[in-house]
């Protein structure tokens, strides 16, 4: 599709089970689309795929069929193109944990050209809309709570100004307030950068909260796509009955 | 239309000359990232820095006084120029080994470290080329591996007397960095077991480590090992390098003397590197391709 910034065409990945060595189809013929300046939600279940999906976006897994094109680049072919136009949040932080939160971003920042200068300027910034106090900017980072190790890891994933952005479930083990805000700077962010977003949750109301559209997954395979309105028209119901009708099962349960 | 996105089957659209220029001038600054965070990471883990040197220097002196002690060992009267010169022949071994052994070991645990961090999804992310990213991560361990070294070289100076009389300084250091090429090489080839196994690789990477100290005549002539270990000898870079520098601070040997031990040194080195690179790129792709390239735990 033109003018996509992330285009999915037939994307399939199975993995070797480490028990059994039988072949498990972790995506399953997955086609989808994110439009420029979109914030796209991908709505599952543990197990359902979501991340396998966004670490065949971010280059860190191959395909075993199928095409994947960020802003028209082939993933696998251009592979130092798409780093540059990507970051991703995961749900794990994944930082050096005795560094700083500055130190690692300084570090984060000069991988995407930007110098130490820049990034101090710009994550301070965000860190303070993050609501972190800059007193702990130079603290290791294993010293801060898990909600502030995640605002940070946004911080790392915005330095790099990325045009498309992957947050892999971004929001998972915050409280409300931490949560809260984080969703309110993801979507002023896109507003001021125009930046496409693609968010993978298993929070309904974040899907309905901050997506324009919303793909259901489910068992490796996008099951539903749509605007929220669209999903409750065609489906009937709220976005739980439809995930219900679709998927045969509860978010809630399996989220637990 | 679907298609595999496996290896290039297209033909990848090249960059032009002005872009070139432009990312080639930019990979000094992507490579001192790297730099900056071993340093940094050095700061931070400063007491665990404290411990590994004086585990050097204690390492260093009990074997400084193995050769002290050869008279009193051997039972047999042994001239003091003879003892230096025995004490001197292992110091050599000992610290240029400690060099060596530490640009090794932090280019074979590229992986495993970052795995146990938690950051390997982010670095292999970053839009750093491999090769950038590998000479980065060897500058900032080559700084180490000096900095621990040196250090190491003073405390000894500080205990034992060692005639430095005949020494040719300059011979010695070309030999090491001759020897720390081929190292980066051997560093980056074994840094590819953890790629590849998940669990086991980073012992492997230990394990081609302590052939190499054995094969290599660190401690002793190669000579008196049992034939077949002595033909590893031939292919460890270390073998050359630790006889060189030998012979050019024991008897003081210029590089025009040493040159039939450079020349091979030279060699595995220049071959040790491409070949490295090689398998590492290949052990990504294989990562890539079986879902290895994530964090432990």
């Amino acid at each position: 599709m033109a003018g996509s910034a992330l285009l999915a065409q037939r994307v399939s990945k199975s993995f070797r089970g480490s028990r059994n060595g039988k072949q498990i189809r972790a995506v399953d013929d997955v086609s989808l689309s994110v439009r420029r300046g979109e914030i796209y939600g991908l709505l599952g279940a543990n197990g359902s795929g979501k991340s396998t999906l966004i670490r065949l976006f971010s280059t860190l897994l191959e395909a075993d069929a199928g095409e994947v094109r960020v802003f028209g680049h082939d993933v696998g072919l251009e592979e130092l193109t798409v780093k540059r136009l990507i970051n991703r949040v995961s749900v794990e932080a994944s930082f050096f944990k005795k560094l700083s939160a500055m130190e690692n971003l300084v570090y984060a920042g000069r991988l995407y050209g930007v110098d130490a200068r820049a990034s101090r300027a710009t994550a301070s910034t965000i860190l303070r809309r993050l609501g972190i106090p800059s007193a702990r900017f130079d603290e290791p980072l294993e010293k801060l709570s898990r909600g502030m190790q995640q605002k940070v890891s946004i911080a790392r994933a915005f330095l790099s100004t990325p045009m498309l952005l992957l947050l892999d479930e971004p929001t998972t083990g915050l409280d409300i307030r931490s949560k809260r805000e984080v969703q309110t700077f993801v979507r002023d962010l896109r507003d001021e950068h125009d930046a496409s977003i693609l968010l993978t949750t298993h929070d309904l109301d974040e899907a309905e909260r901050l997506a324009d559209r919303i793909g259901i997954i489910h068992g490796g395979r996008l099951v539903a796509e749509g605007t929220s309105d669209e999903l409750r028209e065609r489906f009937g119901g709220d976005l739980e009955s439809v995930f219900m009708t679709v998927t045969g099962r509860s978010i809630v349960d399996d989220a637990e | 239309m679907i298609k595999t996105s496996g290896p290039a089957r297209l033909r990848r659209p090249g960059p032009s000359p002005s872009q070139r220029l432009s990312t080639f001038t930019q990979q000094p600054k992507l490579a001192y990232a790297f730099v900056e965070r071993t340093v940094a990471l050095m700061k931070r883990y400063w007491l665990w820095e404290v411990v590994w040197i004086i585990y050097s220097i204690t390492t260093s002196l009990s074997v400084a006084y193995i050769g002290l002690a050869a008279p009193a060992i051997t039972g047999e009267q042994v001239d003091p120029a003879t003892t230096s010169r025995f004490v001197l022949y292992l110091l050599v071994g000992t610290i240029a080994w400690r060099f060596l052994g530490i640009v090794f070991e932090d280019i074979a645990e590229i992986i495993a470290w970052e795995k146990w961090e938690g950051t390997i999804e982010y670095t292999f992310m970053a839009p750093v080329p491999r090769l950038t990213h590998l000479i980065g991560m060897s500058i900032g361990t080559i700084l180490r591996a000096a900095v621990i070294s040196i250090l190491v070289l003073f405390a000894v100076v500080l205990f034992i007397d060692v005639d430095l009389s005949r020494a040719n300084a300059l011979s010695a250091v070309a030999l090491l960095g001759v020897g720390t090429m081929a190292f980066i090489g051997l560093g980056i080839a074994s840094a590819c077991f953890p790629l590849i196994w998940t669990e086991k690789g980073l012992q492997m990477a230990y394990i081609v480590q302590a052939v190499v100290l054995l094969v290599s005549g660190v401690y002793y002539p190669t000579t008196v090992l049992p034939g077949w270990l002595q033909a590893l000898s031939v292919i460890s870079p270390a073998t050359y390098v630790i006889e060189g520098m030998r012979q050019a601070l024991l008897d003081g040997a210029d590089l025009v003397t040493l040159w039939p031990l450079v020349w091979p040194a030279l060699l595995i080195g220049a071959l040790s590197i491409p070949i490295g690179l090689r398998l590492f790129i290949s052990a990504e792709r294989y990562a890539k391709r079986t879902g290895r390239l994530k964090r432990s735990g």
